[in-house]
């Protein structure tokens, strides 16, 4: 009790807590929004060289963290192009900072949200969109009144899903992010500096914090799930 | 008001699917265009090119004078009936009806008015509130005709829309949609591969076949005087009898049996150098009668047949047997007493014999003296 009276104790407990969230939310909206677009086009559209840019968005969901990290620092480090233009535009490199993380995340939560968007546009009857499109509707009216209310159980579980992968995320970023405290250190960043440096208290309150928040969003799925059945 | 030009429609598929071939026809207003035809045959795709869901591969559609290829589908002013009725599912039934209103920016009132009397006329007026899920078959459909009224679109196309409803309700909904089009006399095509739909339905008949228009004319023409062999096979129901055999100078040999061909048509096949040819002649079920009722005085030739199968039909029996190892079906009165295995002498009506050519399987057509 007293400990959580301490407000130095506090804040170092909150902090990660708080930019897990940010960093959570923020590429879960992107997430959301790039993962909902690219999903509708590749459930509709067929082109060249389709099969291997799907599978090269879909990479980061079976490789090791380390190697989504490697890249990333390969991409957005101080001698890319990117990196040297995010530089030149920010008047600092992206890398160890909070948006190093988001780009973590995006990019390991991309794949789920991606895969139910598409498998969830794909359900849809084409001659339910084709009949708005005689009815009388613009394509954008199409995806934002028809296909993205008909896929809308895929929609909310792949954005809890990536939400709770972004999350969670931990290796690609301490390796793009690293580990500052109260600047890109995150509860699965701190959970392992924690145990590392013997402060099991630290630890088990984060990992409790953790727990809570996953538990609920999963069962937010299921439960979306159950009643769609 | 519409009319409707459609010049050389082709539309392939992976450089050589050809699913619809050269199709040409002109469709006048307030026409109701029935395109029947077995799956596969180009029907559907046809209605989808008109309605701008996909694009031709050469050809033109031609719409009151304006060229329509290149129009996209929400501009094109058709409403289009789907098979599995399309309703947008999320949607009750007054804002299914809303939609494609609302997409074209009508005023609410204007809107609200023409769902209300759409409503009336389908008699679904108490399930304006009820999503698609919560409805019958048959009220789903009438939804789907309801989409296309409020609409108040120039030209109606209907994809098989009875075809995913029971029989009972089909045969309802069928004279539903003939008085619908009495009542609003909208232009319209509609798909089907059932033959009482388009016979029944039809102010005039396309049967298509691998993509190819067969035949076009009034459902009693196509009926009495089908162009070739494909049409005269499809459209019917037992089919149309087929027999091939060599025409000699006054009759017809199919093996060991003849069969006596009257004068007037023999001249004309004689006079279009059938004679000592391969011909098909083909005979309606209902055209072959019993021969000890049949009245003497019409034309016609017998022959003797041992029946295989019957199958009754309560009013008729379907007679099924052969002729020179030729399939036969013949539909009896219940008035002629049958039994399998038994042999009876059958009366063709030679007034309404088909011939063929063998070659190119068209109706010969017989000059009239």
């Amino acid at each position: 009790m007293d400990l959580l009276l301490n407000k130095e104790f506090m804040q170092e407990f909150l902090s990660p807590i708080w930019l897990s969230i940010k960093i959570a939310t923020i590429s879960g909206v992107i997430v959301i929004l790039l993962g909902t677009l690219i999903g509708h086009v590749f459930a509709r559209k067929t082109f060249k060289g389709k099969a291997v840019l799907e599978t090269i968005l879909m990479l980061p969901m079976v490789l090791p963290p380390t190697v989504v990290g490697f890249f990333l620092i390969v991409i957005f480090g101080k001698n890319s192009i990117v990196g040297q233009v995010i530089e030149w535009l920010f008047k600092q490199p992206i890398i160890f900072t909070w948006w190093a993380a988001v780009i973590a995340a995006i990019v390991v939560a991309f794949p789920l949200m991606y895969q139910s968007s598409k498998s969830g546009f794909q359900a849809i009857n084409t001659d339910i969109e084709d009949a708005a499109r005689i009815d009388g509707a613009s394509e954008w009216r199409i995806f934002l009144f028809i296909s993205i209310p008909l896929a809308s159980k895929a929609l909310i579980s792949g954005s809890i899903l990536s939400f709770a992968r972004a999350l969670g995320e931990f290796g690609a970023t301490l390796m793009f992010a690293g580990n500052i405290p109260g600047e890109t250190q995150t509860i699965p960043t701190a959970i392992y500096i924690a145990i590392d440096s013997g402060n099991m208290k630290m630890a088990w309150m984060w990992v409790i914090s953790m727990v809570i928040i996953s538990f609920f969003m999963l069962l937010v799925v299921r439960i979306k799930n159950e009643n769609s059945k | 008001m519409v009319e409707l030009k459609l010049q050389h429609i082709y539309k392939t598929y992976n450089k050589d699917i050809q699913a619809v071939n050269n199709f040409n026809l002109d469709i006048k207003d307030k026409e109701f265009i029935v395109l029947v035809g077995p799956s596969g045959c180009g029907k559907s795709t046809l209605l989808r090119l008109l309605a701008g869901l996909e694009d031709l591969s050469q050809g033109q559609i031609i719409m009151d004078g304006q060229y329509m290829n290149d129009v996209s589908p929400k501009d094109r002013d058709v409403a289009f009936v789907f098979q599995n009725y399309a309703l947008y599912p999320h949607m009750n039934v007054y804002q299914n009806m809303a939609f494609g209103l609302k997409s074209r920016k009508f005023p609410k009132d204007e809107i609200d008015r023409r769902i209300k009397n759409a409503a009336q006329i389908l008699n679904i007026e108490e399930h304006l509130d009820r999503k698609p899920k919560a409805l019958s078959g048959g009220q789903c459909q009438r939804v789907a005709l309801g989409r296309a009224i409020v609409r108040d679109a120039k030209l109606f196309l209907m994809d098989e829309p009875l075809s995913n409803l029971d029989t009972k309700l089909r045969t309802q909904m069928r004279s539903e949609i003939i008085k619908l089009h009495q009542r609003l006399q909208t232009t319209t095509i509609y798909v089907t591969h059932d033959q009482t739909e388009a016979m029944t339905m039809a102010t005039r008949l396309v049967v298509m076949n691998n993509g190819k228009i067969q035949q076009v004319g009034v459902p009693k023409e196509v009926y009495d005087k089908p162009e070739n062999v494909f049409v005269g096979g499809f459209i019917g129901l037992p089919a149309m009898n087929f027999f091939s055999g060599t025409l000699l100078h006054d009759k017809i040999l199919f093996d060991h049996l003849t069969m006596e061909i009257p004068i007037i048509k023999m001249m004309s096949l004689r006079k279009q150098g059938y004679v000592n040819k391969e011909i098909i002649l083909g005979i309606r079920p209902e055209d072959l009668h019993d021969a000890s009722i049949f009245p003497n005085n019409t034309a016609c030739s017998t022959i003797d047949v041992k029946i295989e199968l019957i199958e009754s039909l309560g009013a008729e029996n379907l007679i099924h047997s052969q002729i020179a190892c030729q399939p036969l079906i013949a539909r009896l009165n219940t008035q002629t007493a049958v039994k399998e295995g038994q042999v009876i002498k059958l009366a063709v009506d030679m007034d309404k014999i088909h011939f063929f050519d063998y070659i190119s399987k068209n109706r010969i057509h017989l000059d009239v003296f």
